[in-house]
């Protein structure tokens, strides 16, 4: 199975990742052989079979609601250079 | 020195045969002569780590210091370092330096381990050979026109080279297992759920292990024993408590039944890896443990069906870099979807790209049923063989990888190809199990694997058995050429 140029265009958008048209038939055609390969999958018969999520069939851990953790916003924001009084910029989103 | 085991390096310091500072200098020297050579380091914390090897002969004075007090590790650059940047091998991280250490680094430095620096990898753990690290490949100190395997190739090749006596890593489809294969040491992926997860940069959540890399199983019994714990802040995180993992390395494996999965030595096993495999098996069968043939009749999907769910959660957990709060951001963005679009282009390099670009097809629209559920079904089915065969044995033995190192580049442009690197390892991630691999011979020169996998949080019985064979064999303490 293989994908055309517009298909891969349409992932790129939903993975947010520019494509550039140059690099597009290589993406294209190295994509198309992991999927041959996912493929093979078909061929399992799972009629009836239970998908497995997790290897140890836990729940979700619930905890009471209560705070335990202090505010590190200072120092996580200094990860950024993009900061304006406690607030990450970004480009301008609303004319 | 640097052929010293863990223990033996823990007798040498409690006796005060040598302090830790002299240790950590020795080991620092080491990594200042060879790195050059292997590129197995992407950070060196020389001055932390005196500071802390000073605080640890301290501790050693006082006679309060366990195994591991004073002993130089290396840490996977996946897991965060407090101060010390974590690049994951990846440019987008490249100025990364988290504000807070992972549970792995923590644990390892309360029980007085000394931290040299972070070892490289392939980026963000997608690779086999760490070919597709953002600092440059990671060279195999057996021959360097090889790979070291991957992802953890750095603490793999660090280990083989004795720049440290051990090196952490992590394991999502066989990224502890094949690196150690390839570079000739022992490497342990737990059980999922049995060490946490917390500050280890995530690639595919219901996958991902961190474990240990060293010169023998004992060492790594000693490391896993530190690593290992409960962490309510990793809600995988397992509340069981941690066995003493030393303590039945000496337990007799007469008895013990060892599975033998005909799937995995089918045609495409180089007849050299299944050589060394048999005369392990015949080593332990003359040891008195029982070979039995069992069969994983799944093993042909495992690949396939680590290619959904992998690319899967890791197209989820890698939508957090887009340039916003840290990591790569490019240049001059028109607006913020070309901000979100370019920063990712820039930052990730090809095979994360092709991950996560597989990831969002197989869980988008129209799709989720045919990949999603379908892998996921399929890992049901690989999980009840494993439950199956573990009614009847008590280790299921192989080969870790199908042949040896090969030389960078062989795999060339198709990714299928390294894909199939993990064939053997795979299943053992999409079940949870433990696995292990120690060396077990050379092919041609180069180290290959002896592959053990345990039941659910039985990594005590895989470290027994690997530790018996180590006791009657040598392979673990052969070194590559050029190391003094």
């Amino acid at each position: 199975m293989s994908l055309d140029k517009d298909q891969i265009q349409k992932l790129a958008t939903l993975s947010r990742i520019a494509i550039d048209d140059a690099t597009l038939e290589a993406v294209s055609e190295r994509f198309s052989s992991v999927l041959d390969l996912v493929d093979k999958l078909q061929a399992a018969d799972t009629l009836g079979v239970e998908p497995m999520a997790h290897p140890l069939q836990t729940t979700q851990l619930l905890r009471d609601d209560i705070i335990s953790e202090p505010n590190h916003q200072e120092a996580f924001q200094k990860l950024s250079e993009n900061i304006h009084d406690g607030l990450y910029l970004v480009p301008k989103v609303i004319e | 020195m640097y052929k010293l085991s863990i223990a033996e390096l823990g007798e040498g310091l409690r006796s005060k045969a040598f302090s830790s500072r002299e240790l950590t200098e020795y080991f620092l020297r080491r990594i200042a002569a060879l790195n050059p050579l292997y590129n197995a380091l992407i950070t060196v914390t020389e001055n932390s780590a005196l500071a802390a090897a000073t605080h640890a002969d301290k501790q050693l004075s006082s006679g309060i210091g366990g195994d591991l007090c004073g002993i130089p590790v290396l840490h996977k650059d996946i897991f965060c370092t407090q101060g010390v940047r974590t690049s994951c091998g990846s440019k987008m991280l490249d100025s990364f330096v988290p504000p807070y250490n992972a549970a792995v680094v923590e644990n390892l430095a309360s029980a007085g381990a000394i931290m040299l620096g972070k070892t490289n990898m392939d980026e963000f753990a997608m690779g086999s050979s760490n070919e597709t690290s953002f600092y440059g490949p990671v060279k195999n100190p057996w021959d360097i026109s090889r790979v070291p395997g991957g992802s953890s190739g750095g603490s793999a090749a660090a280990v083989a080279s004795r720049m440290a006596p051990a090196a952490t890593a992590t394991d999502t489809g066989g990224s502890i297992r094949q690196p150690a294969a390839l570079c000739g040491v022992s490497g342990l992926k737990p059980t999922y759920g049995r060490i946490s997860r917390w500050g280890m940069i995530a690639f595919a959540s219901s996958l991902d292990q961190a474990g240990p890399i060293a010169g023998s199983a004992e060492d790594c019994a000693i490391l896993l024993q530190a690593m290992a714990s409960y962490d309510p802040r990793d809600s995988t995180s397992v509340e069981r408590s941690v066995p003493n993992y030393r303590a039945t390395l000496n337990n007799s494996v007469a008895g013990v039944k060892i599975g033998i999965p005909k799937e995995y030595f089918l045609s495409g096993l180089n007849p050299g890896v299944e050589a060394a495999v048999m005369s392990s098996l015949s080593t332990l069968r003359d040891l008195g443990a029982e070979l039995i043939d069992i069969s994983l009749p799944n093993s042909h999907l495992s690949v396939p069906a680590y290619y959904v769910i992998a690319p899967a959660e890791a197209s989820a957990n890698l939508s957090r870099f887009d340039g916003v709060r840290y990591g790569h951001r490019c240049a001059d963005p028109e607006d913020l979807e070309d901000m979100y679009r370019r920063s990712r282009a820039e930052g990730f390099g090809e095979e994360v790209q092709r991950r996560i670009l597989i990831g969002s097809y197989c869980l988008s629209a129209g799709y989720y049923d045919a990949y999603y559920r379908k892998a996921q079904q399929v890992r049901q089915l690989i999980r009840q063989d494993f439950v199956e065969a573990f009614t009847q044995v008590d280790v299921i033995m192989g080969p870790t990888c199908p042949s040896p190192a090969f030389k960078f580049g062989a795999k060339g442009d198709d990714p299928v190809a390294m894909y199939l690197e993990d064939i053997y390892t795979i299943a053992t991630n999409l079940a949870g199990l433990p696995g292990m691999s120690i060396p077990c011979g050379l092919v041609e020169g180069n180290p290959v694997g002896l592959q053990l996998i345990g039941n659910y949080f039985d990594e005590a019985s895989i470290l027994n058995v690997a530790h018996q064979l180590q006791r009657v064999s040598n392979w673990h303490t052969q070194h590559p050429e050029g190391l003094d």
